[in-house]
């Protein structure tokens, strides 16, 4: 595979097919591109793969956190949380394996706190069993359980990256981004910069983390801790042409069994960031989960703020020079 | 706007906030009236207003020091401040911005170091210091011009090449609030710090400076939909309209009171003061807009509409 010169990340259109980002970034003979594939379906909230990135990885305890709005009290990716189990208790207005495309149910309303709103809910204290389990399909209730293990996407087109004026971060040749932690002065542009809200700076540390698709594991032939802490093959870690075709056959046979709902996030290569090194099967919209729904790389539009500046820049200049020459006193 | 529905993660942002603090919001201020000094000293070197350059120069340095005082404490490591000189990348606006402020800072130091040479002995070594000095401050000084309208610019593309929606929808118009923000604020210095005698054309600068940052603020925050409101709104809003009511005072008092030198310092001040609450207002609606999903949402899901309304009216496409 050849890197196509006309694939920067910042020259517009950068629409054009970007195949192979690590040859792009300069490698050569790179192997083929590695990533992940996180099958939500299977998801069951187990976290196995939080706490393995942090035990591989030594990255910090977030400290004890309880957010009160679910079993989710991670909250978010952070700087020392790189992989983040989403957990959304979600009233259904439609019976289970409805025909109709689910509607992303139970929308909250425009406001900061659509917490109240009815998207998801908070069920009580678990009990011995998931709530609506009567044993018969009438006594099930309209609630449902999503759980989606989030990570870093690894962009084909990294906002952070193209960012990062120190050149710590960088794109590895296995077509990942990473940080790298001896150059990281912690200026904080790839957190404003990155479109899904994955990269953080450390407090008390001022360097930004994320994962790092287990730079030193996949180097040594090894897959990456969360996925092989994965008890139920969830999250799967490969090369992503493959991870790409084993995607659309699960999509294709959870369509069958009559979950129109299933859908794929970040496997376009033609997206706001040229497809994800790590993407997701999802059961509703991506915002549900806390993902944007159309993210795109901020330095797509670079050439254009830049034309702007330098329509702006020229206008200070004309405005003080006639300042100047516009009259005698 | 229409009230849209959109669902969120528990109402929890998208988006991480900028780990910028108030430093930032700072040195777009600072950065801004250092430029606009430089042009100011510029003008007055050319045109032989000995009081409009001193006063521009030594504005420049103080502005400039501050401005890297402030750029090396929001690091997250601040001795690593040097890292940034490792590379020279065109994708990332703060690596241009660090090659700017390298070649407009020392330039803008000399031309005011310059400014001492009057206060040198005319015998002897220093005697000879005191007369290279006055052609090199020249040089200098043009030099520092010549950077000056880049770094008064560029910082808007530092904050609009990021994914916070109300910084990055505003690219078109904000290089326009802070090209006009960085003329006001070195008009200002003109007019605080120059005998009204010397002053008009500080005074010009401070009626073109605020045309174009009014200009600029009025697109922000009617053309961008949604995105525009947390620049109206809260302590944004509350900021950008004093922002608008100090320049217009400064404008005004410039050119109606600017004879006087106490109106005309008054005047100065003023134009500093709005220069100042421009750029926090600006900073923080950036802030504001990655706090709240319906920001980041929304937008996309429109936009996404109208991808698919095409596609579905071009199928062949």
């Amino acid at each position: 595979m050849t890197g196509d010169p006309d694939g920067r990340h910042a020259t517009p259109p950068a629409l054009a097919p970007v195949g192979d980002p690590a040859a792009e970034a300069g490698w050569v003979d790179a192997p083929p591109r590695m990533g992940f594939f996180t099958d939500t379906s299977v998801c069951i909230g187990c976290k196995a793969c939080e706490v393995a990135c942090k035990e591989w990885n030594g990255v910090p305890s977030a400290g004890l956190d309880l957010l009160g709005m679910s079993y989710d009290n991670t909250g978010a990716l952070t700087a020392n949380s790189w992989r983040h189990v989403a957990f959304v208790e979600q009233p259904r207005p439609a019976a289970a394996g409805s025909p109709a495309p689910a509607p992303t149910a139970g929308l909250g309303t425009a406001g900061s706190s659509s917490t109240a709103a009815g998207s998801t809910e908070f069920l009580g204290m678990p009990a011995a069993g998931p709530p609506g389990r009567t044993g018969s399909a009438d006594g099930r209730s309209d609630f449902r359980w999503l759980m989606m293990s989030d990570v870093c996407k690894h962009c084909t087109q990294a906002g952070c990256l193209d960012v990062c004026p120190t050149g710590a971060l960088f794109r590895t040749e296995f077509g990942t981004v990473v940080v790298q932690e001896d150059i990281c002065n912690g200026c904080g542009y790839c957190v404003s910069a990155c479109p899904y809200g994955v990269i953080d700076r450390r407090a008390g540390d001022g360097r930004a983390w994320k994962c790092t698709l287990c730079y030193d594991r996949i180097g040594a032939g090894l897959t990456p801790a969360c996925a092989q802490a994965c008890p139920t093959e969830s999250i799967q870690y490969g090369p992503l042409d493959e991870l790409r075709e084993r995607a659309a056959a699960r999509v294709a046979t959870l369509h069958e069994r009559g979950m129109p709902e299933a859908r794929l996030y970040g496997h376009d290569p033609d997206d706001g960031v040229g497809g994800d090194g790590a993407f997701f099967l999802l059961l509703d919209e991506p915002e549900v989960y806390g993902l944007p729904p159309d993210p795109q790389v901020t330095t797509r539009d670079l050439p254009k703020m830049w034309r702007r500046a330098g329509l702006a820049a020229l206008a200070m200049t004309a405005a003080a020079a006639a300042a100047f020459l516009g009259g005698k006193r | 706007m229409p009230r849209a529905e959109f669902t969120s993660y528990y109402g929890r942002p998208v988006l991480k906030p900028p780990v910028w603090t108030w430093e930032i919001a700072a040195y777009l201020f600072t950065g801004g009236l250092a430029a606009g000094s430089s042009l100011l000293a510029a003008g007055g070197q050319v045109t032989g207003r000995p009081a409009v350059r001193r006063a521009g120069r030594v504005a420049a340095l103080a502005a400039v020091t501050a401005s890297g005082v402030l750029l090396v404490k929001d690091l997250g490591r601040p001795e690593r401040f040097h890292h940034m000189l490792r590379v020279a990348k065109p994708t990332s606006p703060m690596s241009v911005g660090t090659w700017i402020l390298t070649a407009y800072g020392p330039a803008a130091g000399i031309a005011a170091i310059a400014e001492a040479a009057r206060w040198l002995p005319e015998r002897g070594p220093l005697g000879l210091v005191r007369r290279v000095l006055p052609p090199v401050g020249q040089a200098a000084g043009l030099a520092a011009a010549a950077t000056a309208p880049a770094l008064g610019t560029y910082t808007a593309v530092l904050l609009a090449d990021t994914a916070v929606p109300s910084w990055h929808e505003a690219y078109p118009y904000l290089p326009f609030v802070f090209a006009g923000s960085a003329l006001a604020s070195g008009a200002g210095v003109g007019l605080l710090a120059v005998p009204p005698a010397q002053a008009g054309p500080a005074r010009r600068m401070a009626v073109a400076g605020a045309a174009l940052e009014l200009f600029g603020a009025h697109q922000v925050e009617n053309r961008l939909g949604l995105v525009g409101e947390p620049y109206r709104t809260g302590r944004a809003g509350r900021l950008l309209h004093a922002g608008r009511a100090l320049t217009v005072a400064g404008v005004a008092g410039a050119l109606l009171g600017g004879r006087n030198r106490v109106v005309s310092a008054i005047s100065g001040a003023a134009l500093l003061a709005a220069s100042v609450a421009t750029r926090f207002g600006v900073f923080r609606a950036g802030v504001a807009s990655a706090r709240d999903p319906k920001y980041t949402v929304l937008p996309q899901r429109e936009r996404l509409a109208q991808r698919r309304a095409a596609e579905a009216a071009e199928p062949d496409r």
